[in-house]
Protein backbone atom coordinates (compact mmCIF):
# COMPACT_ATOMS: atom_id res chain seq x y z
CA UNK A 1 0.00 0.00 0.00
CA UNK A 2 2.54 2.46 1.23
CA UNK A 3 4.84 1.18 -1.58
CA UNK A 4 2.39 2.06 -4.14
CA UNK A 5 1.96 5.58 -3.17
CA UNK A 6 5.43 6.12 -2.82
CA UNK A 7 6.02 4.86 -6.32
CA UNK A 8 3.34 7.11 -7.94
CA UNK A 9 4.76 9.95 -5.82
CA UNK A 10 7.92 9.19 -7.72
CA UNK A 11 6.49 9.05 -10.95
CA UNK A 12 4.88 12.52 -10.52
CA UNK A 13 7.72 14.03 -8.83
CA UNK A 14 9.81 13.00 -11.51
CA UNK A 15 7.56 13.71 -13.97
CA UNK A 16 7.93 17.30 -12.92
CA UNK A 17 11.66 17.76 -12.42
CA UNK A 18 11.68 16.53 -15.68
CA UNK A 19 9.25 19.03 -17.30
CA UNK A 20 11.31 21.63 -15.55
CA UNK A 21 14.56 20.56 -16.80
CA UNK A 22 13.17 20.87 -20.37
CA UNK A 23 11.84 24.27 -19.14
CA UNK A 24 14.75 25.37 -18.20
CA UNK A 25 16.74 23.81 -21.04
CA UNK A 26 14.47 25.34 -23.62
CA UNK A 27 15.12 28.76 -21.73
CA UNK A 28 18.96 28.09 -21.89
CA UNK A 29 18.85 26.89 -25.90
CA UNK A 30 16.16 30.36 -26.47
CA UNK A 31 18.37 32.88 -24.47
CA UNK A 32 21.64 30.98 -27.01
CA UNK A 33 19.64 31.68 -30.25
CA UNK A 34 20.86 35.67 -31.10
CA UNK A 35 24.00 34.43 -30.97
CA UNK A 36 23.30 32.32 -33.62
CA UNK A 37 23.58 35.12 -36.01
CA UNK A 38 27.35 35.55 -35.67
CA UNK A 39 28.13 32.16 -36.02
CA UNK A 40 26.03 31.02 -39.24
CA UNK A 41 28.11 28.57 -40.63
CA UNK A 42 27.13 25.96 -37.17
CA UNK A 43 23.76 26.86 -38.35
CA UNK A 44 24.28 26.03 -42.20
CA UNK A 45 26.09 22.81 -41.68
CA UNK A 46 23.03 21.69 -39.37
CA UNK A 47 20.40 23.14 -41.73
CA UNK A 48 22.37 20.90 -44.16
CA UNK A 49 21.24 17.83 -41.77
CA UNK A 50 18.16 18.63 -40.51
CA UNK A 51 16.48 20.34 -43.52
CA UNK A 52 18.09 19.30 -46.80
CA UNK A 53 18.35 15.52 -45.33
CA UNK A 54 14.83 15.74 -44.96
CA UNK A 55 13.81 17.20 -48.10
CA UNK A 56 13.53 13.77 -50.02
CA UNK A 57 10.80 12.30 -47.98
CA UNK A 58 8.70 15.25 -47.71
CA UNK A 59 8.86 15.60 -51.32
CA UNK A 60 7.83 11.74 -52.07
CA UNK A 61 5.14 11.99 -49.02
CA UNK A 62 4.17 15.20 -50.19
CA UNK A 63 3.21 14.78 -53.78
CA UNK A 64 1.62 10.87 -52.93
CA UNK A 65 -0.41 12.55 -50.28
CA UNK A 66 -1.84 15.01 -52.62
CA UNK A 67 -2.29 12.26 -55.33
CA UNK A 68 -4.52 10.21 -52.67
CA UNK A 69 -6.28 13.25 -51.86
CA UNK A 70 -6.96 13.92 -55.57
CA UNK A 71 -8.03 10.81 -56.19
CA UNK A 72 -10.60 10.22 -52.96
CA UNK A 73 -11.63 13.92 -53.46
CA UNK A 74 -12.85 13.16 -57.04
CA UNK A 75 -14.09 10.03 -55.97
CA UNK A 76 -16.92 11.80 -53.39
CA UNK A 77 -17.49 15.19 -55.47
CA UNK A 78 -17.91 13.42 -58.46
CA UNK A 79 -21.34 11.78 -56.84
CA UNK A 80 -22.38 15.53 -56.08
CA UNK A 81 -20.79 16.86 -59.93
CA UNK A 82 -19.14 19.00 -57.83
CA UNK A 83 -15.53 17.54 -59.46
CA UNK A 84 -14.90 20.99 -59.74
CA UNK A 85 -14.16 21.96 -56.07
CA UNK A 86 -11.19 19.05 -55.92
CA UNK A 87 -8.79 22.23 -55.97
CA UNK A 88 -10.48 23.87 -53.33
CA UNK A 89 -10.38 20.30 -51.19
CA UNK A 90 -6.70 19.56 -52.00
CA UNK A 91 -5.59 23.02 -51.36
CA UNK A 92 -7.31 23.31 -48.15
CA UNK A 93 -6.82 20.30 -46.79
CA UNK A 94 -3.10 20.50 -47.28
CA UNK A 95 -2.32 23.95 -46.64
CA UNK A 96 -4.39 24.05 -43.23
CA UNK A 97 -3.60 20.79 -42.03
CA UNK A 98 -2.05 17.49 -43.94
CA UNK A 99 1.22 20.09 -44.55
CA UNK A 100 2.14 21.35 -41.15
CA UNK A 101 1.27 18.01 -39.41
CA UNK A 102 2.41 15.43 -42.21
CA UNK A 103 5.57 16.95 -42.58
CA UNK A 104 6.34 17.37 -38.58
CA UNK A 105 5.82 14.11 -38.46
CA UNK A 106 8.11 12.74 -41.09
CA UNK A 107 10.28 15.79 -39.54
CA UNK A 108 10.58 13.93 -35.79
CA UNK A 109 10.88 10.74 -37.80
CA UNK A 110 14.27 11.41 -39.94
CA UNK A 111 15.52 14.53 -38.38
CA UNK A 112 14.11 14.76 -35.08
CA UNK A 113 15.23 10.80 -34.04
CA UNK A 114 18.79 12.06 -35.51
CA UNK A 115 19.36 14.76 -33.39
CA UNK A 116 18.23 12.86 -30.13
CA UNK A 117 20.96 9.78 -31.31
CA UNK A 118 23.64 12.56 -31.78
CA UNK A 119 23.44 14.30 -28.97
CA UNK A 120 22.63 11.53 -26.64
CA UNK A 121 25.85 9.76 -28.22
CA UNK A 122 27.77 13.04 -27.46
CA UNK A 123 26.80 13.01 -24.00
CA UNK A 124 27.21 8.95 -23.55
CA UNK A 125 30.81 9.64 -25.09
CA UNK A 126 31.57 12.50 -22.75
CA UNK A 127 31.74 14.92 -25.55
CA UNK A 128 29.66 17.21 -23.79
CA UNK A 129 31.26 17.18 -20.51
CA UNK A 130 34.54 17.38 -22.41
CA UNK A 131 33.45 20.57 -23.76
CA UNK A 132 32.51 22.62 -20.35
CA UNK A 133 35.89 21.11 -19.77
CA UNK A 134 37.09 23.54 -22.27
CA UNK A 135 34.94 26.26 -21.27
CA UNK A 136 32.53 25.46 -24.13
CA UNK A 137 29.05 25.71 -23.36
CA UNK A 138 27.54 22.71 -25.13
CA UNK A 139 23.99 24.45 -25.57
CA UNK A 140 25.37 27.52 -27.28
CA UNK A 141 27.85 25.25 -29.20
CA UNK A 142 25.66 21.87 -29.37
CA UNK A 143 22.03 22.71 -29.06
CA UNK A 144 21.08 26.58 -29.92
CA UNK A 145 22.56 25.98 -33.94
CA UNK A 146 20.09 22.61 -34.29
CA UNK A 147 17.55 24.32 -32.74
CA UNK A 148 17.32 27.07 -34.72
CA UNK A 149 17.82 24.66 -37.55
CA UNK A 150 14.85 23.10 -37.02
CA UNK A 151 12.95 26.35 -36.54
CA UNK A 152 13.69 27.16 -39.83
CA UNK A 153 13.66 24.26 -41.61
CA UNK A 154 9.88 23.78 -40.88
CA UNK A 155 8.08 26.11 -42.58
CA UNK A 156 9.68 25.42 -45.24
CA UNK A 157 9.36 21.65 -45.31
CA UNK A 158 5.58 22.22 -44.43
CA UNK A 159 5.21 24.54 -47.38
CA UNK A 160 7.41 22.36 -50.45
CA UNK A 161 4.99 19.40 -48.71
CA UNK A 162 1.94 21.72 -49.62
CA UNK A 163 3.15 22.85 -52.96
CA UNK A 164 3.97 19.46 -53.85
CA UNK A 165 0.81 17.82 -52.97
CA UNK A 166 -1.29 20.40 -54.53
CA UNK A 167 0.80 19.46 -58.03
CA UNK A 168 0.21 15.90 -57.18
CA UNK A 169 -3.50 16.26 -56.60
CA UNK A 170 -3.80 18.58 -59.89
CA UNK A 171 -1.61 15.53 -61.97
CA UNK A 172 -4.25 13.07 -60.21
CA UNK A 173 -7.33 15.25 -60.83
CA UNK A 174 -6.88 17.28 -63.91
CA UNK A 175 -4.20 15.11 -66.12
CA UNK A 176 -5.97 11.71 -65.21
CA UNK A 177 -9.56 12.30 -63.91
CA UNK A 178 -10.67 14.98 -66.29
CA UNK A 179 -11.26 17.61 -64.04
CA UNK A 180 -10.96 21.15 -65.43
CA UNK A 181 -7.72 22.65 -65.71
CA UNK A 182 -9.28 26.47 -65.18
CA UNK A 183 -12.02 25.65 -62.41
CA UNK A 184 -8.85 23.80 -60.81
CA UNK A 185 -7.25 26.53 -59.89
CA UNK A 186 -10.10 29.48 -60.28
CA UNK A 187 -12.24 27.84 -56.95
CA UNK A 188 -9.08 27.01 -55.38
CA UNK A 189 -7.99 30.79 -55.55
CA UNK A 190 -11.41 31.78 -54.70
CA UNK A 191 -11.46 29.77 -51.61
CA UNK A 192 -8.06 29.99 -50.40
CA UNK A 193 -7.77 32.71 -48.06
CA UNK A 194 -4.22 34.30 -48.06
CA UNK A 195 -4.19 35.29 -43.98
CA UNK A 196 -6.98 32.91 -42.78
CA UNK A 197 -5.65 29.57 -44.74
CA UNK A 198 -1.43 30.16 -45.66
CA UNK A 199 -0.49 32.30 -43.00
CA UNK A 200 -2.37 30.25 -40.59
CA UNK A 201 -0.60 27.45 -41.95
CA UNK A 202 2.59 28.58 -41.57
CA UNK A 203 2.10 29.71 -38.34
CA UNK A 204 1.26 25.94 -37.48
CA UNK A 205 4.02 24.57 -38.66
CA UNK A 206 6.87 27.06 -37.38
CA UNK A 207 5.09 25.64 -33.60
CA UNK A 208 5.26 22.41 -34.84
CA UNK A 209 9.49 23.09 -35.61
CA UNK A 210 9.54 24.63 -32.28
CA UNK A 211 8.03 21.65 -30.58
CA UNK A 212 9.66 19.03 -32.41
CA UNK A 213 13.11 20.72 -31.88
CA UNK A 214 12.19 21.07 -28.22
CA UNK A 215 11.65 17.34 -27.43
CA UNK A 216 14.77 16.39 -29.81
CA UNK A 217 17.13 18.19 -28.72
CA UNK A 218 15.93 17.73 -24.62
CA UNK A 219 15.99 13.88 -25.22
CA UNK A 220 19.21 13.62 -26.25
CA UNK A 221 20.53 16.56 -23.70
CA UNK A 222 18.94 14.49 -20.67
CA UNK A 223 19.35 11.05 -22.02
CA UNK A 224 20.63 8.11 -19.89
CA UNK A 225 24.31 8.48 -20.88
CA UNK A 226 24.21 4.90 -22.32
CA UNK A 227 23.23 2.51 -25.23
CA UNK A 228 20.04 1.32 -23.90
CA UNK A 229 19.26 5.06 -22.55
CA UNK A 230 19.84 6.61 -26.06
CA UNK A 231 18.17 4.37 -27.66
CA UNK A 232 15.15 4.74 -25.56
CA UNK A 233 15.41 8.75 -25.96
CA UNK A 234 15.32 8.14 -29.86
CA UNK A 235 12.24 6.49 -29.52
CA UNK A 236 10.30 8.77 -26.90
CA UNK A 237 11.29 11.84 -29.02
CA UNK A 238 9.70 9.77 -32.35
CA UNK A 239 6.35 9.18 -30.14
CA UNK A 240 6.19 12.42 -27.47
CA UNK A 241 6.81 14.54 -30.85
CA UNK A 242 3.60 12.49 -32.99
CA UNK A 243 1.71 12.81 -29.84
CA UNK A 244 2.53 16.64 -29.25
CA UNK A 245 1.90 17.38 -32.62
CA UNK A 246 -1.50 15.62 -33.22
CA UNK A 247 -2.59 16.94 -29.77
CA UNK A 248 -1.31 20.97 -30.79
CA UNK A 249 -2.53 20.84 -34.52
CA UNK A 250 -6.01 20.07 -32.34
CA UNK A 251 -5.69 23.08 -30.47
CA UNK A 252 -4.12 25.37 -32.80
CA UNK A 253 -6.76 24.28 -35.55
CA UNK A 254 -9.69 24.99 -32.95
CA UNK A 255 -7.88 28.52 -32.12
CA UNK A 256 -7.39 29.77 -36.05
CA UNK A 257 -10.86 28.38 -38.06
CA UNK A 258 -12.92 27.65 -34.89
CA UNK A 259 -15.73 30.14 -35.77
CA UNK B 1 31.30 15.97 -45.69
CA UNK B 2 32.15 17.90 -48.61
CA UNK B 3 31.34 22.25 -48.05
CA UNK B 4 30.51 23.30 -51.11
CA UNK B 5 28.18 20.18 -51.45
CA UNK B 6 26.65 21.01 -47.71
CA UNK B 7 26.15 24.99 -49.06
CA UNK B 8 25.09 24.11 -52.98
CA UNK B 9 22.39 22.05 -50.98
CA UNK B 10 21.27 24.32 -48.06
CA UNK B 11 20.79 27.05 -50.85
CA UNK B 12 18.86 24.42 -52.63
CA UNK B 13 16.39 23.53 -49.99
CA UNK B 14 15.31 27.59 -48.93
CA UNK B 15 15.02 28.14 -52.32
CA UNK B 16 12.66 25.24 -52.74
CA UNK B 17 11.07 26.61 -49.53
CA UNK B 18 10.48 29.78 -50.79
CA UNK B 19 9.45 29.18 -53.47
CA UNK B 20 6.64 26.98 -52.81
CA UNK B 21 5.76 29.54 -50.17
CA UNK B 22 5.52 32.10 -53.30
CA UNK B 23 3.72 29.44 -55.04
CA UNK B 24 1.21 29.07 -52.18
CA UNK B 25 0.24 32.70 -51.61
CA UNK B 26 0.58 33.28 -55.45
CA UNK B 27 -1.04 30.36 -57.54
CA UNK B 28 -3.60 29.10 -54.52
CA UNK B 29 -4.73 31.87 -52.07
CA UNK B 30 -6.56 34.47 -53.56
CA UNK B 31 -3.53 37.18 -52.80
CA UNK B 32 -3.29 38.22 -56.33
CA UNK B 33 -6.77 39.57 -56.26
CA UNK B 34 -6.11 41.43 -53.00
CA UNK B 35 -3.18 43.01 -53.60
CA UNK B 36 -4.86 45.08 -56.87
CA UNK B 37 -5.52 48.57 -57.85
CA UNK B 38 -7.22 51.28 -57.06
CA UNK B 39 -11.24 50.61 -55.76
CA UNK B 40 -14.30 52.43 -54.47
CA UNK B 41 -17.13 51.47 -52.59
CA UNK B 42 -20.85 51.16 -53.24
CA UNK B 43 -23.68 50.07 -50.83
CA UNK B 44 -26.78 48.39 -51.63
CA UNK B 45 -29.41 47.52 -49.48
CA UNK B 46 -31.40 44.20 -49.78
CA UNK B 47 -34.52 42.47 -47.98
CA UNK B 48 -32.62 39.30 -48.22
CA UNK B 49 -28.92 38.13 -49.13
CA UNK B 50 -29.25 34.52 -48.85
CA UNK B 51 -26.00 33.18 -48.49
CA UNK B 52 -23.97 35.74 -49.65
CA UNK B 53 -20.75 36.35 -47.88
CA UNK B 54 -17.86 39.09 -47.88
CA UNK B 55 -15.49 38.66 -50.76
CA UNK B 56 -18.34 37.12 -52.91
CA UNK B 57 -18.04 38.22 -56.45
CA UNK B 58 -19.50 41.09 -58.10
CA UNK B 59 -19.83 41.08 -62.01
CA UNK B 60 -21.35 42.68 -64.81
CA UNK B 61 -22.40 40.66 -67.37
CA UNK B 62 -20.81 37.76 -66.17
CA UNK B 63 -17.70 39.93 -65.90
CA UNK B 64 -16.15 40.15 -61.94
CA UNK B 65 -15.64 43.52 -61.59
CA UNK B 66 -15.35 43.88 -57.67
CA UNK B 67 -15.96 42.10 -54.33
CA UNK B 68 -18.31 42.40 -51.80
CA UNK B 69 -16.06 44.54 -48.76
CA UNK B 70 -18.69 44.12 -45.88
CA UNK B 71 -22.45 43.16 -44.92
CA UNK B 72 -24.05 44.89 -42.34
CA UNK B 73 -27.90 44.82 -40.77
CA UNK B 74 -29.18 48.25 -40.97
CA UNK B 75 -31.51 48.49 -37.94
CA UNK B 76 -33.81 51.91 -39.26
CA UNK B 77 -35.09 49.96 -42.34
CA UNK B 78 -34.36 46.65 -41.22
CA UNK B 79 -32.54 45.75 -44.60
CA UNK B 80 -29.27 43.51 -45.39
CA UNK B 81 -26.43 46.98 -46.55
CA UNK B 82 -23.74 45.41 -48.43
CA UNK B 83 -20.74 47.46 -49.45
CA UNK B 84 -19.58 46.34 -52.65
CA UNK B 85 -16.39 47.11 -53.57
CA UNK B 86 -15.65 48.00 -57.14
CA UNK B 87 -12.38 48.14 -59.21
CA UNK B 88 -11.49 51.79 -60.13
CA UNK B 89 -11.69 51.04 -63.79
CA UNK B 90 -14.99 50.50 -63.89
CA UNK B 91 -16.35 53.64 -62.75
CA UNK B 92 -19.16 54.59 -64.91
CA UNK B 93 -22.01 52.91 -63.49
CA UNK B 94 -25.44 54.72 -64.71
CA UNK B 95 -27.55 55.91 -61.46
CA UNK B 96 -29.96 53.34 -61.84
CA UNK B 97 -27.96 50.26 -62.04
CA UNK B 98 -29.87 47.31 -60.22
CA UNK B 99 -27.73 44.72 -58.41
CA UNK B 100 -29.32 41.25 -57.91
CA UNK B 101 -28.56 38.35 -56.08
CA UNK B 102 -28.09 34.76 -58.10
CA UNK B 103 -26.55 31.44 -57.21
CA UNK B 104 -23.54 29.89 -59.82
CA UNK B 105 -25.08 26.88 -60.62
CA UNK B 106 -27.49 24.93 -58.62
CA UNK B 107 -25.35 24.39 -55.52
CA UNK B 108 -22.77 27.08 -56.23
CA UNK B 109 -21.71 30.33 -53.90
CA UNK B 110 -23.36 33.28 -53.98
CA UNK B 111 -22.73 36.44 -56.24
CA UNK B 112 -23.84 39.89 -56.90
CA UNK B 113 -25.22 40.97 -60.63
CA UNK B 114 -24.91 44.23 -61.33
CA UNK B 115 -27.07 45.41 -64.26
CA UNK B 116 -26.63 49.24 -66.20
CA UNK B 117 -29.85 50.90 -66.25
CA UNK B 118 -30.08 53.91 -68.79
CA UNK B 119 -29.35 56.98 -66.78
CA UNK B 120 -27.41 59.43 -67.91
CA UNK B 121 -25.61 60.70 -64.18
CA UNK B 122 -22.77 57.62 -62.81
CA UNK B 123 -22.73 56.69 -59.88
CA UNK B 124 -20.23 57.97 -57.31
CA UNK B 125 -18.21 56.22 -54.67
CA UNK B 126 -20.18 55.82 -51.67
CA UNK B 127 -23.86 56.12 -53.62
CA UNK B 128 -26.56 53.48 -52.58
CA UNK B 129 -28.36 51.29 -55.54
CA UNK B 130 -32.01 51.77 -55.26
CA UNK B 131 -32.73 49.24 -57.06
CA UNK B 132 -31.90 45.59 -55.51
CA UNK B 133 -33.02 41.81 -55.88
CA UNK B 134 -33.04 39.45 -53.03
CA UNK B 135 -31.37 36.82 -53.15
CA UNK B 136 -33.77 33.68 -54.01
CA UNK B 137 -34.20 31.46 -50.83
CA UNK B 138 -35.20 27.55 -51.45
CA UNK B 139 -37.61 27.30 -49.01
CA UNK B 140 -39.51 30.25 -49.82
CA UNK B 141 -39.45 29.40 -53.70
CA UNK B 142 -40.28 25.89 -53.06
CA UNK B 143 -43.10 27.48 -50.13
CA UNK B 144 -45.01 29.29 -52.43
CA UNK B 145 -45.17 26.65 -54.97
CA UNK B 146 -46.84 24.57 -52.89
CA UNK B 147 -48.89 27.42 -51.34
CA UNK B 148 -49.82 28.55 -55.08
CA UNK B 149 -50.69 25.26 -56.38
CA UNK B 150 -52.56 24.39 -53.05
CA UNK B 151 -54.52 27.74 -53.61
CA UNK B 152 -55.29 26.90 -57.60
CA UNK B 153 -56.63 23.35 -56.60
CA UNK B 154 -59.21 24.58 -53.82
CA UNK B 155 -59.67 27.57 -55.97
CA UNK B 156 -60.52 25.88 -59.60
CA UNK B 157 -63.78 23.89 -58.13
CA UNK B 158 -65.16 26.84 -56.57
CA UNK B 159 -64.58 29.02 -59.37
CA UNK B 160 -65.68 25.64 -61.62
CA UNK B 161 -68.94 24.68 -60.01
CA UNK B 162 -71.19 28.41 -60.14
CA UNK B 163 -70.07 27.99 -64.12
CA UNK B 164 -71.09 24.55 -64.54
CA UNK B 165 -74.11 25.57 -62.51
CA UNK B 166 -74.75 28.03 -64.84
CA UNK B 167 -74.13 26.04 -68.16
Amino acid sequence: MLDGLQSLGRATLGFFERLGRGNLFLLQALSNLPGMLLRPRLVLTQLYSVGVLTLLIVLVSGLFVGMVLGLQGYNTLVDFGAEDSLGVVVALSLVRELGPVVAALLFAGRAGSALTAEIGLMKATEQLSGMEMMAVDPVQRVVAPRFLAALLSMPLLAAIFSAVGIYGGHFVGVGLLGVDDGAFWSQMQNSVDLRADIYNGVIKSVVFGFVAGWIALFEGYDAIPTAEGVSRATTRTVVHTALVVLGLDFVLTALMFGD
Amino acid sequence: MNNRTVEIGVGLFVALGIAALFMLAMQVSNMSSITRKESYVITAAFENIGGLKVRSPVTVSGVRVGRVDAIDYDMHSYEAVVSLRIDDNYDTFPEDTSASIFTAGLLGEQYIALEPGGSMNNLKPGDRIQLTQSALVMEQVIGQFLYGSAARNTAEPEAGEPGAGGL
